[in-house]
């Protein structure tokens, strides 16, 4: 059996993603890095696999996929048996899980994102952070981990009492928002938004993603 | 056994409303609506906060279970009632695969500029505002990039995810119907030959 391939970055949260969600469930895989800074992300070799031109993308056989949160769900199905379970037990939680995570896509990604673009990667292009932008998409992030607050006083993790893709989906913009930009306060301002990401965290899957452990 | 209906608390203009209406009929399930109503602010109320903390419509009650995310919810009800209605998921790993691919695609590449032409173009002039024709301009640019790559998919495929009707298309349905309509951009879907015929079928069911 020929060893899924993926296609991505280091840096690139979405590939991060995917190679946790791949040690979540121990599976092998071979990684072709796309050069970003040169550009090979929208050259007509990548683009024929990922017209998006954007990262990452595997290959598995003869399926080639794109879209992290497609792929990372792809992984936590096909390999259902083998490493952490990661999309719930029965139809019910398997629901919330998916709920949960169209929360992250569509709730909490894009304020964690435009943040991470202006105090990060603005700079590192020569610009200069548009700090009203930095302050409105904190508020919004203030009012979606308020809600997470809740959610997380009464359940351990975000889908139910088990960790799920949901909060997998999390690791690597909040990483990027405590570790490189400044806003670890927004998570330890809130009790149980602190004890859920210390947990998730600390996974030995995500430290192997980030290239933290050997 | 009495089974309780499904019951879907939402309101008739909402586009997220409108995918769940369209997944039950597509899927041929009963259900009770619950109208929230938005002028009168109850999507903000107490009452309605407890089912959904966002504050947004819709949100489906099944039994013990309350669920919201438009997308969440058709998901739930086509793999509920797989083998009923309408197939919508795919059958093998690779075609479901295909289908969470496209469905990803319309969340993250197709919605966000089409409902911010949608809200410029058509909710802030109803709410006394004005449309800003700068955004709207940037939106329909990157809109025009999305629909290119989905010309060029479609002419190699019936459906996005392959030759099958599925929830990748059925997502597109409420914001699409608002664009060629009331936002008046209809020649962002004709001017594409695949683009158009696969609205045509999708939009005629």
């Amino acid at each position: 059996m020929a060893k899924i391939k993926v296609y991505g970055h280091p840096i690139s949260t979405a590939t991060r993603l995917v190679l946790c969600c791949l040690h979540e469930k121990k599976v092998e895989y071979d990684f072709v890095l796309v050069e970003l800074s040169a550009g090979a992300h929208k050259q007509p070799q990548y683009l024929a696999l990922n017209p998006f031109g954007v990262l990452p993308t595997i290959q598995d056989g003869d399926l080639t996929l794109f879209e992290s949160r497609a792929i990372a769900k792809y992984l936590a199905k096909k390999y259902e048996g083998q490493g952490t379970e990661l999309l719930g037990n029965s139809l019910s939680e398997q629901a919330l899980v998916e709920q949960w995570s169209q929360v992250e896509g569509q709730s909490f990604n894009s304020p964690a994102s435009t943040i991470l673009f202006q105090i990060l990667f603005v700079p590192m292009s020569g610009g200069s952070t548009d700090e009203a932008a930095v302050e409105m998409n904190v508020e919004k992030l203030k009012k979606v981990l308020d809600i997470y607050e809740e959610r997380l006083s009464k359940s351990k993790y975000l889908a139910g009492d088990f960790f799920s893709l949901a909060d997998l989906q999390h690791l690597p913009y909040l990483d990027y928002l405590v570790t490189d930009c400044g806003k670890g306060d927004l998570i330890s301002s809130r009790k149980h938004v602190k004890a859920w990401w210390e947990d998730i965290s600390s996974r030995p899957a995500w430290k192997k993603a980030t290239g933290k452990t050997p | 056994l009495v089974m309780a209906v499904i019951k879907l608390h939402g309101h008739p203009i909402s586009t997220a409303t409108a995918m769940v209406l369209c997944c039950l009929n597509e899927k041929e399930v009963e259900y009770d609506f619950a109208l929230v109503e938005l002028s009168a602010g109850a999507h903000k109320q107490p009452q309605y906060l407890a089912l959904n903390p966002f504050g947004v419509v819709p949100t489906i009650q099944d039994g013990d279970l309350t669920l919201f995310e438009s997308r969440a919810i058709v998901k739930y009800l086509a793999k509920k009632y797989k083998g009923q209605g309408a197939d919508l998921l795919g059958n093998t790993l690779a075609e479901q695969a295909l289908v969470e691919q496209w469905c990803e695609v319309e969340g993250h590449s197709f919605f966000p500029p089409a409902s911010t032409i949608l809200f410029q173009t058509v909710l802030r002039p109803l709410r006394g505002g004005t449309t800003d024709e700068a955004v709207v301009e940037i939106n329909i640019g990157k809109l025009n990039k999305v629909l290119d790559i989905y010309e060029e998919r479609l002419s190699k495929s019936k459906y996005l995810a392959g030759d099958f009707f599925s929830l990748a298309d059925l997502q597109h349905l409420p914001w699409t119907q608002y664009l060629v309509t009331a936002c008046k951009k209809g020649d962002l879907i004709s001017s594409r030959k695949h683009v158009n015929a696969w609205w045509e079928d999708i939009s005629s069911r």
